[in-house]
């Protein structure tokens, strides 16, 4: 039985197997002792050059992919489109293209459109990681939200974890859906209906208009930040009356009478889609997910250094 | 087909570790600070047994850890799947602890050159000595054991196989002729 590989990008869950997808946890299983270490620091990836080409605001995810790239011993550089020749209108496959012909190996990209690391993964050489392009995937951040879960539950086979919020304008929500449903995982959302896309049920979700019925269901919920930049307006009446119909309180969960794990992907707009008290309580899993994030981006790098899945296995030393 | 031949049987096995066991006892002049490091994964397996055998002879119980290497390698940068990794389980504080790496087979000296290079990252051992089930030679590397339960030089074609109860139900090393 040969060992399952990633091939040559990591753009989005649904193009991945369960093999494959188990692969990743499991190796990103081995990585979190590496940032325990006294030298967080292994040499696997050195001599690697790795572009983060950041289109969007992004902190967690950046900061999270570069200490996992520095831990590698990989040599890092990192472009924001602020301050850079894309602000003067050259195109992502040009800015791609210079780019490689300074040699460099990956490219981890962030863009506001949906299908755009797939667009620059056809179109240059190096190893492409989609860090969330548009509405469409967001995979290392459902792969971490898969990692925090499997710790606290042991698997995700037969778990239910209901996805809460703004699922609408959320490729965390997408990636998240079709992960944990390759893994098993009984899926639903829940939120108000102008925030829920139509015909979501043909994802094989189930839809909970109300969140006191999606609580009652759910083992686990992973509530989505309220996209308010993505918002033109008139999806919800107010964030009070959002937060009142839809808002993870202590109350809330209190009257549920369940032991839920909460997960957010950050940044936490407080006291809109989740209380304080909740974030920060001991159902809360908001800062492991942060800690798994490292390891979860260790274990792509690593995993996509290799190639393509046709190139011959590397062979052992004694 | 690859024909096996047997280099030790289970007996013999057995008492090439209680010869390695004493020789650790003799080397390290009492186990105090003594840290039988396994190379994953039947390096670990042997660590485990080597500790219980040190402690029948010395009479202290005996410190043992995991070390997976393969992001030491020095053939990472081929491309190719990337290998599976393993536990890697070190003491918090290696600083004057005498470390015996523990392998099953020593072949090129690459594996144990990637070894010492992620202890030093934990620590500044006091001495670090090297022990192995099977020396086939082949070295590529200035590497030499320390402590040695058979040697047995290997032809290009020619594998060394150990077996342990733990991993692969019966203790065993063999030697693999025209193998694949």
């Amino acid at each position: 039985m040969t060992a399952p590989t990633l091939g040559k990008d990591l753009i989005g869950l649904e193009s991945l197997s369960a093999e494959q997808i188990q692969l990743i946890l499991d190796t990103a299983e081995r990585f979190k002792e590496v940032s325990e270490r006294p030298i967080k620091k292994v040499p696997a990836l050195r001599g690697k050059t790795i572009v983060n080409l950041f289109f969007e605001a992004s902190t967690r995810t950046r900061i999270s992919f570069e200490f996992a790239e520095k831990r590698l011993s990989a040599d890092t550089v990192n472009v924001a489109s602020a301050g850079s020749s894309i602000s003067k209108g050259e195109t992502l496959v040009d800015t791609a293209r210079n780019l490689e012909a300074m040699r460099i190996d990956m490219v981890v990209i962030r863009h506001g459109s949906s299908g755009s690391a797939e667009f620059l993964a056809k179109r240059i050489r190096s190893n492409v990681i989609n860090a969330g392009d548009g509405k469409h995937e967001h995979p290392t951040q459902a792969l971490l939200d898969m990692l925090t879960l499997r710790d606290r539950f042991g698997k995700i086979e037969g778990l239910k974890v209901a996805i809460c919020g703004d699922v609408l304008h959320s490729r965390v929500a997408r990636s998240n859906i079709w992960g944990l449903k390759k893994l098993g995982a009984e899926v639903a959302v829940t939120g108000p209906a102008s925030l829920l896309p139509r015909d979501i049920e043909q994802l094989g979700v189930k839809v909970f208009p109300r969140i006191e019925d999606a609580m009652q269901w759910a083992d686990a919920l992973n509530v989505l930040r309220l996209q308010l930049e993505r918002m033109t307006g008139g999806f919800i009446p107010s964030l009070r009356e959002y937060n009142r119909v839809f808002g993870v309180t202590r109350e809330r969960l209190e009257k549920s009478g369940r032991d839920l794990v909460i997960l957010h992907p950050g940044p936490i707009n407080r006291g809109v889609e989740i209380d304080s008290d909740v974030a920060d309580g001991p159902h809360s899993v908001i800062l492991p997910q942060v800690t798994n994030g490292v390891a979860v981006r260790m274990a792509v790098l690593y995993l996509l250094a290799g190639g393509a899945p046709d190139w011959q296995h590397s062979g052992g030393s004694e | 087909m690859p024909s096996r031949s047997i280099l030790l049987d289970e007996r013999a096995f057995a008492r090439a570790l209680t010869r390695i066991a004493s020789e650790i006892v003799e080397r390290c002049q009492g186990t105090g600070d003594l840290v039988l490091v396994g190379i994953q994964r039947r390096g670990v397996d042997l660590a485990e047994r080597l500790a219980k055998l040190v402690e029948t002879l010395d009479g202290h119980p005996v410190e043992t850890a995991k070390l997976d290497i393969t992001l030491y390698r020095d053939d990472l940068q081929a491309a190719g799947a990337r290998p599976v990794l393993s536990e890697t389980d070190l003491p918090d504080d290696l600083d004057g602890r005498t470390v015996v790496i523990v392998d099953d087979v020593l072949h090129t000296g690459r594996t144990i050159r990637a070894a010492m290079d992620e202890l030093a990252d934990f620590g500044r051992p006091k001495r670090i000595l090297l022990c192995v089930l099977v020396d086939r030679g082949g070295r590529e590397l200035p590497i030499q054991p320390d402590i040695i339960g058979v040697r047995q030089a290997t032809a290009p074609d020619e594998l060394i196989a150990v077996s342990v109860k733990e991993r692969d139900g019966k203790d065993a090393v063999e030697l693999v002729r025209g193998g694949p």
